[in-house]
């Protein structure tokens, strides 16, 4: 499935002979073969897998999206990504309603959610503003202090965020009479916005934004001599990013029925950068084959610590050393590694990877 | 920004391509740049000449922006341009190519020159794909062709020679509606025969194209410009017609002698 980014050749894809590929109907078998599993995964598959392994997976697969399409296409490490999925849950406990009536406001669910959504994707944009003129490390630096900011902000407001507890009983609400927060509509919920946010970004990558964005990762000061203003450029990436991670952060929310500082804490921040970089930043999918790998680690870690007469309250070296493991081997994770994989057995005339954090 | 146009409109045909008084570009205490006073025509195609270190490449840098001159004013169709930063002097219409080539190597040749196309126009934060018949498409196609590119449209630009690659730079310079170009050493590492593809990309451009060629190679330059400029330590030595610079005692003396002419 990992194909599908890379084999669109240019900004042309259908008049561009594929010079690999069978250009017959089920041109990426995997993609088609995954596209049914998930579809049909409620008929089998438990609450528990349906909501905590793909469910969390969708959604942290999303904000890790919103943070390859600035690594992976803009060279930008930003650490705000899960502090804009947080805020925009937030702002969805704050307007809509919650356990906490005294601060929560109540409104509809549709107002709350769109004004979750702007509120999160402005501050995700202004939050670029200040740290695109910055590279590297500066950048990573600048994006932690935002987050940290935020976490000890909403950690120390009582009369807005309602610091260390925050907020409870944010529910998923209850439309075209169906509950939402059911297992099986809230999975097809998250696969739905994970397909949209997936293909949003595939889509745009090929799109005159998109790739004047690769081109300012390639070299910023060719760009200005183009005619780009890539300040102005990179600014926009960010606000198209933040909208995924704010409407990953609204489904973060409903997900788990509350929000709290800790949510978008340091330790968050840094596993979705840890999700992106593990699964790989070269293609969109990455993210989400990070994501579940990360949710299935958290998940069994500790039994599977248990099951071998370990101390399961280790289970988080056993994260640790998972995610090391994947990026000592391969550079580009596990992207990386299967690239490399099909290389060596399946095409061996298999282009090389586009694009891609240098 | 209507007036302002009108005003760059009534300017082209009466006002100098570049004009440029006193710049100076200091990077600390050394003096890149001293005091350079240059006028070039509409249309005027010039080499500037000199030994490494000359400032020949600082010169373009502050034309463009790059680098900022640090005092003196630089005029494009009698626009003051010299506190633009380098995409709004770009989409006046002034270009440059860079001595090591600056292209996007993770793109294909069809995706440089498009967004090459793409910088000087509207769409450049569309997030729509370019349609079939697209219109920027169909000139980064036909940029393509006159650098005899088209074999390699959708190769990867980190797949291409070294003599595709500047070729390809030449391209991206050529993108949208130029009115002036500055050409950073174009014939640099190129073999013969290549060079003379450059001589004739460089002598077919429209007319009414101007450019400034920085260039050691005698025999690419002179054959491509009808005036001469020599740089020495940062500030303009000679101007002249080439067969004028060629002759010069003191030409020879500092540039030719230096056994820069193969």
């Amino acid at each position: 499935m990992a194909v599908e980014a890379s084999r669109t050749s240019g900004i042309l894809p259908a008049s561009a002979p594929a010079p690999t590929a069978a250009s017959s109907l089920p041109r990426y078998p995997a993609l088609w073969l995954l596209a049914l599993f998930l579809l049909i995964l409620p008929a089998f598959g438990s609450d528990f897998v349906l909501i905590q392994l793909f469910g969390w997976t969708f959604i942290l697969g999303m904000i890790a999206l919103s943070l390859m399409f600035l690594g992976g296409y803009g060279g930008m490490v930003s650490l705000v990504q899960m502090t804009v999925a947080g805020c925009a849950g937030y702002m969805v406990a704050i307007f809509g309603t919650s356990a906490v009536a005294e601060i929560s406001l109540g409104w509809p669910w549709w107002l709350a959610v769109v004004v979750a959504i702007v509120i999160a994707t402005l501050f995700g944009t202004l939050s670029g503003a200040l740290s695109v003129r910055t590279e590297g490390i500066y950048t990573i630096m600048i994006t932690l202090a935002i987050a940290s900011a935020f976490f000890y902000f909403t950690l120390q407001n009582y009369s807005i965020f309602n610091g260390f507890s925050g907020f409870n009983a944010v529910r998923v609400p209850q439309v075209f009479g169906i509950d939402w927060r059911a297992a099986v509509p809230f999975y097809y919920l998250t696969l739905f916005w994970a397909v949209i946010a997936y293909l949003a970004v595939v889509y745009v990558s090929r799109s005159p934004f998109g790739l004047a964005l690769q081109g300012t990762r390639d070299n910023a000061r060719r760009m200005e001599a183009l005619g780009f203003n890539v300040t102005a450029h990179r600014i926009a990436a960010y606000a198209f990013a933040s909208v995924i991670a704010a409407v990953a952060g609204v489904l973060l929310v409903w997900h788990g029925g509350q929000i709290s500082p800790g949510t978008a804490g340091v330790g968050p921040v840094v596993d979705i950068l840890i999700i992106a970089v593990a699964g790989g930043m070269s293609r969109p999918i990455g993210p989400f084959i990070g994501a579940l790998i990360y949710v299935l680690l958290r998940t069994f870690a500790l039994d599977v610590m248990e099951a071998v007469g370990l101390d399961g309250k280790r289970f988080q070296l056993l994260v640790g050393v998972g995610f090391l493991l994947i990026v000592l081997f391969s550079p580009d994770g596990v992207l990386g590694l299967w690239q490399r994989w099909h290389r060596r057995f399946l095409a061996p005339a298999a282009p090389p990877a586009r694009g891609g954090v240098r | 920004m209507p007036a302002n146009v009108a005003e760059r409109l009534s300017a082209v045909g009466t006002a100098n391509a570049l004009e440029l008084r006193g710049v100076t570009r200091l990077f600390g205490a050394l003096a890149a740049l001293v005091d350079i006073t240059l006028t070039v025509r509409p249309g005027e195609r010039r080499a500037v000449l000199g030994s490494n270190g000359a400032g020949k490449t600082t010169l373009f840098n502050c034309i463009t922006g790059d680098f900022p001159a640090s005092s003196g004013t630089i005029r494009f169709f009698s626009e003051d341009v010299t506190h633009f930063p380098p995409h709004e002097r770009i989409r006046r219409g002034l270009r440059r190519t860079y001595q090591i080539s600056a292209l996007f190597t993770g793109l294909t040749v069809l995706d440089n020159v498009y967004l090459a196309c793409c910088g000087i126009s509207r769409g450049r934060f569309s997030l729509l794909r370019p349609r079939r018949n697209d219109a920027l498409v169909a000139s980064a196609e036909n940029l393509i062709q006159a650098v005899h590119l088209a074999g390699v449209r959708d190769q990867l630009v980190s797949e291409l020679s070294h003599g595709q690659q500047r070729q390809l730079e030449i391209a991206l310079a050529l993108a949208g509606a130029p009115r002036f170009i500055l050409f950073d050493e174009p014939a640099a590492g190129l073999s013969p025969t290549e060079r003379s593809e450059l001589v004739e990309i460089l002598t077919s451009l429209p007319a009414h194209i101007g450019y400034i060629v920085i260039e050691h190679d005698m025999d690419v330059a002179l054959r491509v410009v009808e005036s001469v400029t020599m740089m020495h330590n940062g500030r303009i030595f000679k101007e002249g017609r080439p067969e004028e610079i060629e002759s010069d005692p003191e030409v020879q003396e500092l540039y030719l002698g230096g056994g820069h002419h193969g």
